[in-house]
């Protein structure tokens, strides 16, 4: 009898086993999970819960010296609330009672659309030139576009800085020349200059994703081109272009998202003219202590981004794109 | 046959000047003697790199710099090797929204994950900002990035190798060590020194989240903005820079050379 229950224990045990070591049996990808939980915890923690908290706090509000937690949408108000009063900015009516945040918004994805637009029509045939031209010490041309990538960011910047400034490299040099007798004022601390800035320091990170793309591309897809009459300029706008397409827009993503809220550029080139909407919400946290608002702005700023990338993809067909380059 | 101009080779010799130029003007002027950084050049002189290496505040905020990226290459390594192994080993189901998830902080600004940050670690938890809580927030960005390397690094070889070594009797641990780690390496390597530059040169973050020690971006920030501190800064931008540009150089010959040679005729 009691061997009888015993045996039915050791049993249960290990079928108890066989279920554990089934389920992981059964599905395999559970044990890839596994892996990979570690690293999902660290994420959760440290990229869901904080953005989490950051919506939170936008409905909260600051008294002088503590947060508020009752829900509030006052926040938002204070960024929409209409006015009649109208505020112009390059000529766009602004209705609202608080422009700075809105009019600041926009500034800022206008010169990210610019710095998109400058770096893609930069980047781009040099990507082509590495892919298509480049036989012999590709590795030397891939490094030496790496290697801007990972210098310092910061470095760049000041190295604008210390061009374009009213003692700068430009101006010094071109009164050496004798093109101008007094320096150039408009160079340094102005929206021009934090574009440019921004542009020269994502021109490197976008030929690689780009040049991928091409590289990818079926060599005999473009030996058939020609065989049946096209000319290289057909050739590429036929095939090469077309097929690149999905590289290049998910490049012009990586650059644009990332740009509109860059605070290091306007803060150091830009001046009070260029400065964005990076830097008010860094005055909202910091200098203004006034955590809600900022959290506010930061997400209508990550609102507006993602509208505007879906529209985007949405206009261009990224999906049919996708799918012609599945097969 | 007309012989058409190749106009992209002047293009890509022109578009190297605009990416290097302005950076390298930084060494430049950190070897002129003036304070402002014009031409004409005066004379050759160290005295920038002198006073450099005798800035207490400087030397602080290198050693808690280099602490940090030590930290952060080790720890961003780790788990990225262990989701790398979990994503290339498996066919998971959601995989492409966790990926998707995991590759965020490359695209996220950094000042909203910065500020993110910054909410949940002062107003939710009231932990003090410390050196740990940069190190957080560059393991952040940093993982995404190893990652990358390893996957690719451990795509390329053999999956026959780790069942082989199974076979042979070795279990899981034993088999990590003595297979999956060697080979995958170079990656392991590429994706340290990786992090580590990324840690060492990453401001925004570490603005957002440092207390009163200083990493070296920080330091030179606060340095722009003295004037008569030109040359000190331009020769510690001058170090960073070459510094970085070596360990850079050194992973992408690892990363790359890594992944050639485990082409199958590699092997």
């Amino acid at each position: 009898m009691s061997d009888a229950a015993n045996s039915s224990y050791v049993a249960a045990g290990e079928r108890a086993i066989a279920v554990k070591g089934g389920l992981l049996a059964k599905y395999p990808w559970l044990r890839g999970y596994l892996l990979m939980s570690p690293t999902l915890l660290v994420m959760l923690a440290m990229l869901v819960a904080p953005l989490v908290a950051l919506v939170v706090r936008s409905f909260w509000t600051q008294n002088v010296f503590q947060i508020d937690t009752t829900f509030t949408l006052r926040n938002y108000a204070q960024i929409f609330e209409l006015s009649d009063k109208i505020t112009y900015w390059m000529s766009i009516p602004f209705p609202f009672a608080n422009p700075v945040y809105l009019i600041l918004l926009v500034k800022s994805i206008l010169m990210s659309l610019a710095v998109t637009a400058f770096v893609m029509l930069l980047s781009y045939p040099m990507a082509y030139f590495m892919a298509f031209r480049v036989r012999r010490h590709k590795f030397l041309w891939l490094i030496l576009i790496t290697v801007p990538i990972w210098t310092s960011y910061l470095l760049r910047v000041f190295a604008w800085k210390i061009m374009l400034g009213f003692n700068g490299v430009i101006n010094s040099g071109l009164i050496k020349i004798g093109l101008i007798d007094k320096p150039l004022d408009f160079l340094l601390y102005s929206p021009t200059a934090v574009m440019l800035t921004l542009a020269h320091a994502w021109v490197a990170f976008a030929i690689l994703p780009i040049y991928v793309s091409l590289e990818k591309i079926d060599r005999s897809l473009l030996e058939a081109a020609t065989d049946l009459g096209d000319k290289p300029w057909e050739r590429f706008w036929h095939i090469t272009l077309p097929l690149s397409a999905p590289g290049a827009i998910a490049t012009a993503l990586m650059v644009f998202i990332p740009t509109v809220g860059d605070y290091v550029t306007p803060t150091l080139v830009g001046g009070s003219g260029g400065s964005m909407i990076g830097n008010n919400i860094q005055i909202l946290f910091g200098r203004q202590n006034d955590a809600p608002l900022g959290s506010a702005v930061s997400v209508v700023m990550m609102a507006l981004i993602t509208g505007i990338v879906c529209l985007f993809l949405w206009a261009v067909g990224y999906r049919k794109i996708r799918a012609r380059e599945a097969i | 046959m007309t012989k058409r101009i190749d106009f992209l080779p002047l293009y890509a010799v022109l578009f190297l000047i605009f990416l290097y130029g302005p950076v390298l003007l930084l060494p430049l002027f950190s070897f002129n003697d003036a304070t402002y950084a014009v031409f004409p050049l005066k004379g050759f002189t160290f005295k920038a790199y002198q006073q450099m290496a005798q800035d207490p505040s400087l030397l602080n905020s290198l050693k808690n710099s280099l602490m940090v990226a030590t930290g952060v290459a080790l720890v961003s390594t780790t788990f990225g090797l262990l989701a790398a192994m979990g994503v290339t080993r498996y066919k998971m189901p959601g995989r492409g929204p966790v990926m998707g998830g995991i590759m965020l902080p490359l695209v996220v600004p950094s000042i909203i994950l910065s500020v993110a940050l910054l909410v949940i670690v002062r107003q939710v938890f009231d932990i003090p900002l410390t050196l740990w809580t940069v190190g957080a927030g560059h393991v952040l960005l940093c993982v995404p990035f190893s990652m990358m390397v390893l996957m690719a690094r451990l795509e390329g070889f053999d999956k026959s190798l780790e069942e082989a070594s199974g076979d042979l009797g070795e279990n899981g641990w034993m088999t990590f060590w003595r297979v999956t780690f060697p080979l995958a390496l170079p990656g392991v390597v590429s994706s340290l020194l990786m992090s580590f530059t990324i840690s060492l040169d990453e401001y925004v973050m570490a603005f957002f989240l440092s207390g009163l020690d200083q990493t070296l971006p920080i330091f030179l920030y606060s340095q722009l903005r003295f004037p008569q501190r030109l040359p000190m800064t331009l020769a510690l931008g001058s170090t960073i820079l070459v510094v970085s540009t070596i360990i850079v150089i050194f992973s992408e010959i690892l990363r790359r050379r890594g992944v050639q040679t485990t082409k199958p005729s590699g092997l």
